[in-house]
């Protein structure tokens, strides 16, 4: 943006790089010029003696609720699922829902760090590293459930194709199978993507360390990265394979979640527009928890020239847009409703809406499709308390709209003599909440050592590092203009 | 490298493990890499804190064959994935695997014994997994990584590679590599400053 003064004098100056201007590219890093500026300002969080305060009281609370999580858990074990509200014919609710829900908030993390990076969309290096991380931790969560619903936790590893004493299989036509083996591979890559690519940056922190356990620390899991080019030649090529890989993957997770459902004969289950309908909700939910950990982390940490107004700006065009997928699935899912003429097929979906659970489908719609149109305006998209608040009513609405999908099924099949209805318990909503401190837990302890932002790929994509940058020869990084290329 | 004597010995008298030229920017870096590879050194490196574009071009790196390999473990993976399946799931004949094992045909819902279709979201996971695994094991080992230890990292104006300064490495077991008229090569590339690196 050649009009608007960028300049490293003015530190608190507020630009607006979410201003479209023909012919030039708005910049991505404000207010930093130089690369010595990035590695401080990312780097310093990691490096302080003290955390800011708010760090240590969501630290306190988060451990509180992981706390209350570990007794709800070990209630469960050592009781039984009877603890939990289930009960014939509703088998699955909040277990199988908080599950779902945890694994497509993962999804988002991927697609910035992968689907992303594949498009070529350079806005993604300031978000990507602590998006990653929210894909592990929420993958942890989400692990979590399967796990502890089994009943007899302790033969949790029948999941797994393990020789043993009774020359027992798994069944491995069973999509419940499949899932076994597309989130624990989505776990693995993802950790080993998120890992590679914070190397240089622990390398980073490992050549600036003071202390000894930090240089022991940072310097082992750095490997002895120094930066070599011969390096990184393999390196990039290695982390294109892994994009183009995780890429499929992302939407093979979400699409066998779905079959756990799809494959069955229930009506509101069995229906081919899951895979599609998951994977977008999936990203939508998952975007919007990266804005409910972006907002306060960018203020808290000192971030905003890195997470610019842009990069939300440019996540809240993404939950406008998978917002509106998912709400033409709710439309499509009633239309093939009434369509295919199917007696049961019709009741489920009539049931959803005005049934036991209206309340919740009616949730659902107004959170996941109703209030994210207030994203068509930008004085909404770029409004910091609104899309605080509205990424909150998202993750929300879309916990609902597993819940919906699962215990409405469920509880009103083909069959009146058989229908119950469900209500948990306050382990099943014990369980629920203590999943958020558990992944609050997490991320809270990455923020706080870890290099929450890719430093090396903000370089890469400053103005800067460009070796054809004309004012390079008199400049030596102190660019006028921040744009990227 | 010259003669490593064990005694202690005067820093100057030390082994040299090479030369190493900090650059200010991507530019002087990139004219320097060229220089560097039309002189002819073969045990050179440049140190940057990101990718610099076209330094692989500069350097003359040769493009790495890690995307071949990275095929094979994938197909590894499908083979591995299906024979687990229709040995787990198809079959009753007993093999050794660690112990003895056998598989179970199991019969669900008239499917075939054999049910690829039922097959397929399991070989793709781990054509996935196995290809991602083994992308980073290959590209740390081509790397040369982990080293918990390397003569460069022992440098303190080094440290600043991977921060914002960029550089060029000459290893003294180049042979062209001679430390007075190498050093004075290094100092005609625009260097802001030139150092010996003990081994």
């Amino acid at each position: 943006m050649s009009t608007l003064p960028v300049s490293h004098t003015h530190a608190a100056e507020v630009i607006d790089n979410t201003v479209e201007e023909p012919g030039t590219r708005a910049p991505l890093v404000l207010n930093l010029t130089t690369f010595a500026e990035v590695t401080t300002t990312v780097c310093r969080v990691a490096e302080a003696r003290r955390a800011p305060k708010a760090w240590y009281i969501a630290f306190a609370l988060s451990l509180a609720v992981l706390g209350f999580l570990g007794f709800c858990v070990s209630y469960l074990i050592f009781t039984g699922v009877g603890v939990w509200g289930l009960n014939n014919p509703v088998m699955w609710a909040f277990d199988i829902t908080n599950f779902v829900f945890w694994v497509g908030i993962g999804h988002a993390g991927t697609l910035i760090s992968a689907i992303l990076f594949l498009f070529r969309q350079k806005w993604r290096t300031g978000i990507n590293r602590f998006a990653e991380a929210m894909t592990i931790f929420a993958v942890i969560c989400a692990g979590l459930f399967p796990g502890i619903h089994v009943g007899r936790v302790w033969f949790a590893y029948w999941l797994f194709p393990i020789p043993n004493q009774m020359d027992m299989w798994p069944q491995f036509r069973s999509p419940l199978l499949w899932d076994v083996f597309a989130v624990s591979t989505y776990f693995t890559v993802s950790l080993v993507f998120w890992y590679t690519g914070m190397i240089p940056d622990l390398a980073t922190l490992r050549d600036r360390a003071k202390g000894k356990l930090q240089q022991f620390a940072y310097g082992l899991f750095a490997l002895g990265w120094r930066g070599s080019n011969r390096h990184w030649h393999r390196y990039e090529r290695a982390y294109l394979i892994l994009a183009a890989l995780s890429t499929p993957l992302v939407l093979s997770v979400h699409s066998v979640v779905s079959f756990d459902f799809a494959t069955s004969q229930l009506p509101g289950w069995h229906t081919t527009i899951f895979p599609p309908y998951f994977v977008a909700g999936a990203i939508f939910s998952g975007f919007a928890m990266v804005l409910t950990l972006a907002v306060p982390a960018r203020e808290l940490f000192g971030l905003k020239d890195l997470i610019t107004l842009r990069h939300l700006d440019n996540m809240n065009k993404v939950i406008l847009a998978t917002g509106c997928m998912v709400g033409y699935a709710y439309s499509m899912e009633f239309f093939v409703a009434w369509y295919s003429g199917a007696a049961f097929e019709k009741f489920a979906f009539v049931n959803r809406a005005f049934g036991q659970y209206w309340w919740a489908y009616w949730i659902m719609v107004s959170c996941n499709v109703i209030t994210p149109q207030l994203f068509w305006f930008k004085k909404m998209r770029t409004s910091i308390p609104m899309m605080f608040v509205l990424s909150i009513v998202v993750n929300v609405g879309m916990w609902f709209e597993r819940f919906v999908i699962i215990v409405t099924s469920l509880a009103n099949d083909f069959l009146p003599s058989s229908w119950d209805q469900f209500t948990p318990t306050w382990v099943d909503i014990g369980t629920m909440l203590g999943a958020f401190g558990l992944f609050f837990t997490l991320f809270l302890l990455f923020c706080r050592f870890l290099p929450m932002i890719a430093m090396a790929e903000v370089k890469a994509v400053m103005p800067a590092a460009d070796p054809h940058n004309p004012d390079h020869a008199h400049a030596h990084g102190h660019a006028k203009h921040g744009s990227a290329h | 490298m010259s003669a490593v004597s064990h005694a202690p010995s005067p820093a100057s008298r030390r082994p040299v493990y090479g030369l190493i030229a900090e650059f200010e920017n991507t530019h002087d870096l990139m004219h320097a890499a060229e220089k560097v590879r039309d002189a002819g050194f073969i045990w050179w490196d440049c140190c940057t804190p990101f990718p610099v574009h076209g330094l692989d071009k500069a350097m003359g790196v040769k493009r790495t064959w890690l995307p071949f390999f990275v095929f094979g473990a994938g197909a590894t993976g499908t083979a591995a994935a299906f024979a687990l399946q229709t040995f787990t799931n198809s079959f009753g004949f007993p093999a050794w695997a660690l112990v003895k094992v056998t598989g179970y045909p199991y019969l669900i819902s008239g499917k075939p014994m054999m049910s690829l279709p039922a097959f397929i979201p399991v070989m793709f996971e781990l054509t996935v997994l196995f290809s991602a695994l083994s992308c980073v094991g290959l590209m740390f080992l081509f790397n040369g990584l982990p080293r918990l230890y390397h003569p460069l990292l022992q440098n303190n104006r080094f440290r600043r590679a991977t921060n914002d300064r960029f550089f060029v490495v000459i290893e003294a077991r180049d042979p062209k590599f001679l430390r007075g008229s190498t050093e004075a090569f290094l100092r005609t590339l625009g260097a802001s400053a030139v150092e010996a690196v003990e081994d």
